[in-house]
């Protein structure tokens, strides 16, 4: 009888999902079918090519990318440290860098542009006028997720222990830092670099204010005048994240930095 | 009439047989225990009268009735499960209160019965505790208290004690044989301890891979254990691979020791000779060779255990044996020492040798 | 723990301390010092000139009128619309997650249901903004390929029925999108927490499902159901990218609205941007702050 139970809440549990992979990925099929821009005489893929012609494309996609690097630097060499810091020697202000990596829940990119427009408008133009104010922008978004991604990944490996032990058999820091804590820290490192990518590319509202030809500014203005180009703006865009939540797996494993990756993007 | 029956029961999990055409009965007000080690199929028998897994063939009957079809929910049986089964949003008194709950009794009634029950765990102070806020052994005195609140049937317990130190075991352990006696009610209780089977059953089931070696009452199970694997797992023993002498002996090695237990058997018979350490006697060995039936050799190891110190002698060409000794008179058997160890005729058990 | 309480032969070591003491301990500082420089820099600061240009007019003067034009009715509705809206998803969410999740994580499936799940949850939560804008109008959009599809094979005009991918409800069903993979990432762990055990001793003490539900399994879950809606209330209510791609700005939203001042497409004083900012703030800084305290709750269940 509990087999026979269990094969009813089977059926309702199969129902749901089934339910939920229609609705994500219809839209997807949807949308590829639009793009190829189906005709009585069948399929065309006009869209594509308009896109990889257009110059613009390939600017915006390379600017996004570029943007991504920089954020990626800029956050990993600001949270390493902390993240190593506040994991072995400081521990009392754990709850402040948590606190301040929750922040940006709070303020969200359409108030934080805000701020930075305003707040800075006295900076030098290489500063305010170039894309630098949107990278330091970009990195504030990215460090909530770059922090957990780099602390679940310190707390997998007990780094405590770990160099306490390299210690007593006679290594000094650097070759602790080297040998040690970085080859374990990889897995976190590159999951933190993955999200920030996935996030930058992404990433519309900071880069419309601003003004900047960023990837996704590109993508709303191929949008209002060529809907097949735009759905096939949203695939590649779509192939891109697929990509790197693949890094991210990859280079994660299953361990516990994986899952504190995986949460949310900004939108 | 047995109250609680498993009949023929056979549980497949893909290519693992997790019990091969088992049978067990239980009589009523009976303390049975199922001891193995894991893998052995207990928790799975267990399960399967529970309700929570269902046999491929065989039955589960319960004073009669053939329960296999019912749900878990409607078999009134109270489960003791090894850890962590505490409601955690509720305190101990709504723990034991939720299987009357269920059951529409009205609040009076409840608060009396879970009341009654807390007393008899003796934890009616903790009432109002929380799960996190109670002891390893206070959450499985709750769990006793929350099963018999239903006033079920049978009484399954799965490994209840396992998680919890060793002497709140041993006092816990007392508890719920006291309990279950005094209730008068069916208990299946599942472990992989064997003093603990031993110390609080009425039968005990030694299982191995899906299969009852032997089911029978406690002391007959230590005394008397029926196959090797029995001799194996329950206590310490020492296995004597010898053949069949003439008049009640066997040769082992190139000694005739004295076993009562061979008579009958025809002579040059491979046979298992099994005898306790505590039914091993040694001697220092003064000069000379062993007396007759007697095995001679060095004192390999001897390890303190308490009121009792093993002495492990290597007998030359023969292998070696194990002698219990109290402790206070150990100090004569050092190391590399000579010895001589016999043991009585009637003392040993003897098997056949299968393949194993 | 002194000498006295020891056996005799153990000394007692005092536990592993980092190793910092006196002078170094100041060194120590510098590691993060890099950061909370940074992130008062760029995060605090800009927060604190939003907050000051709030009470400031264009003319630099301090003022109240712009916090109080948040009380008109253009923004009251922005704001209501903004609220109602993050309310609508996280429920929905929240729900829909929770059943998805739930059939994943604890239905008995294969574990590469789950596995897939998580995988997905990820890339759909980071999907949203101006993609997924485009992708649901391929979809349900008025030439889209389902609104098609349910014309031509099932003779169902969507349009017809007054349905308008740009408007409130249009909205809920693409912000669904990211809401409920944000939930099934969020309730995963409180779902994984749900002892086995719990759910038996349930069973065996006569509850049904619902009877476990109701007592059991749900309240259990609520601060973590909480916790969670809360964050999918903040990530739809400071959502800016896919409404903007869906309904250019046209549908009175805050971060719709905020948009519009700061980049001068509506005639207003730029500081109301700054005001408004200041009203959204001051809505998720409560929100997370309701989180916060039942994240903390919510532990208690994992001991």
């Amino acid at each position: 009888m509990a087999a026979l139970r269990r094969r009813r809440f089977l059926t309702l549990g199969v129902l749901w999902l089934a339910l939920a992979a229609a609705y994500f990925v219809v839209p997807l099929l949807a949308t590829l079918k639009f793009s190829l821009q189906p005709t009585r005489e069948g399929y065309h893929l006009d869209a594509y090519r308009v896109i990889l012609q257009d110059p613009a494309f390939r600017q915006s996609l390379f600017f996004s990318f570029k943007l991504a690097v920089f954020t990626v630097i800029i956050s990993l060499v600001l949270l390493v440290p902390t993240a190593y810091w506040v994991h072995l020697k400081l521990p009392k202000i754990r709850p402040v860098i948590e606190f301040l990596t929750i922040l940006p829940f709070v303020i969200p990119p359409i108030v934080l542009v805000v701020g930075l427009l305003q707040g800075f408008r006295w900076t030098p133009t290489w500063f305010y006028g170039g894309y630098l104010i949107l990278v330091v922008g970009y990195a504030i978004l990215a460090f909530p997720y770059v922090y957990r991604s780099l602390d679940a990944g310190l707390r997998a490996i007990d780094i405590h222990t770990l160099s306490e032990a390299a210690q007593s058999l006679g290594a000094r820091w650097t070759t602790v830092l080297f040998r040690v804590i970085l080859p374990n820290l990889r897995a976190g490192l590159l999951s933190a670099a993955f999200l920030t990518l996935a996030l930058v590319m992404g990433e519309f509202t900071m880069g419309q204010l601003m003004q900047f030809p960023t990837f996704a500014v590109y993508i709303s203005y191929i949008g209002q005048t060529q809907a097949t180009g735009a759905a096939a703006l949203s695939l590649l865009s779509f192939a891109i994240t697929w990509v790197a939540m693949l890094g991210i797996l990859l280079a994660a494993g299953r361990g516990a930095g994986a899952r504190a990756a995986q949460v949310g993007g900004v939108h | 009439m047995p109250y609680l029956e498993l009949r023929d029961v056979t549980k497949r999990f893909g290519n693992v047989t997790a019990l091969d055409d088992v049978t067990f009965e239980l009589e009523q007000g009976e303390f049975f225990s199922m001891l193995g080690p894991s893998g052995c199929g207990k928790t799975t028998a267990l399960r399967i009268v529970a309700g929570f897994e269902s046999p491929d063939e065989g039955a589960v009957v319960v004073d009669g009735k053939d329960l296999t079809r019912t749900p878990p929910n409607r078999r009134d049986m109270g489960m003791v499960f090894q850890a962590y089964s505490l409601f955690p949003n509720m305190t101990a008194r709504q723990n034991v209160e939720f299987g009357l709950r269920i059951r529409k009794r009205s609040a009076e009634q409840r608060t009396d019965r879970a009341g009654e029950l807390l007393d008899l765990v003796g934890l009616s102070a903790q009432g109002d505790r929380y799960p996190y806020q109670m002891s390893g052994g206070q959450q499985q005195r709750v769990a006793l208290a929350r099963a018999l609140a239903i006033e079920p049937k049978v009484l399954l317990m799965d490994e209840p004690l396992s998680a919890l130190d060793a002497r709140v075991r041993v006092s816990l352990r007392e508890e719920i044989r006291r309990i279950q006696t005094e209730l008068g009610i069916t208990a299946l209780y599942v472990t992989h301890d064997q003093e603990e089977a031993l110390s609080i059953s009425d039968r005990v089931a030694v299982m191995n891979a899906g299969k009852p070696e032997q089911i029978a009452p406690p002391l007959e199970i230590y005394a008397e254990p029926a196959t090797p694997f029995v001799a194996e797992f329950v206590g310490t023993m020492n296995r004597l691979e010898a053949t069949v002498g003439d008049g009640g002996s066997v040769r082992y090695g190139g000694t005739q020791l004295g076993v009562d237990a061979v008579r009958g058997r025809p002579s040059g018979e491979r046979v298992l000779v099994l005898v306790r350490p505590e039914s091993v006697t040694v001697e220092p060995l003064s000069e000379g060779d062993a007396p007759a039936g007697a095995l001679s050799g060095r004192v390999l190891s001897g390890v303190f255990l308490g009121p009792v110190t093993r002495i492990k002698v290597e007998t030359p060409e023969q292998g070696q044996i194990s002698a219990d000794v109290p402790s206070a008179t150990a100090g004569r058997f050092n190391v590399g020492a000579s010895v001589v160890a016999r043991f009585d005729a009637a003392h040993a058990r003897v098997l056949d040798l299968t393949g194993e | 723990m002194t000498q006295e309480d020891l056996p005799p032969g153990v000394v007692s070591t005092p536990p592993p301390r980092s190793s910092t003491s006196g002078r170094g301990r100041r060194w120590v500082w510098l590691g993060v010092v890099p950061f909370f420089l940074y992130t008062f820099a760029f995060l605090l600061y800009p927060a604190i000139s939003i907050l000051l240009g709030a009470f400031q007019d264009e003319n630099g003067k301090i003022t109240m009128k712009l916090v109080a034009s948040l009380f008109e009715h253009g923004s009251l509705e922005a704001y209501w619309t903004s609220i109602k809206l993050s309310v609508v998803t996280a429920l929905l969410g929240g729900l829909f997650g929770l059943l998805i999740a739930h059939a994943a994580i604890a239905g008995r499936l294969p574990r590469w249901v789950r596995t897939t799940l998580t995988t997905f949850s990820g890339v759909a939560a980071n999907f949203a903004g101006v993609p997924l804008a485009f992708a649901f109008i391929a979809t349900i959009g008025f030439t889209g390929i389902i609104t098609k599809f349910l014309q031509d094979s099932l003779g169902f005009d969507l349009y017809g029925t007054g349905f308008k991918l740009y408007s409130f409800w249009g909205l809920v069903i693409v912000y669904l999108y990211f809401q409920i993979p944000l939930m099934v990432l969020v309730i995963a762990p409180a779902i994984d927490g749900l002892r086995r055990e719990w759910r038996e001793a349930a069973e065996n003490l006569g509850a049904n499902t619902s009877q476990y539900w109701r007592h059991v399994a749900l309240p259990v879950l609520m601060p973590s159901l909480l916790g969670a809606g809360i964050l999918l209330f903040g990530s739809a209510f400071g959502a800016y990218a896919t409404a903007y791609a869906l309904t250019s700005g046209r549908l009175p939203l805050v971060p719709l609205l905020i948009g519009n001042v700061t980049t001068g497409n509506v005639l207003s004083d730029p500081h109301y941007g700054n005001a408004l900012a200041l009203g959204m703030v001051l809505v998720l800084g409560v929100t997370m702050t309701l989180y916060a305290i039942l994240q903390r709750k919510a532990s208690r269940w994992q001991r």
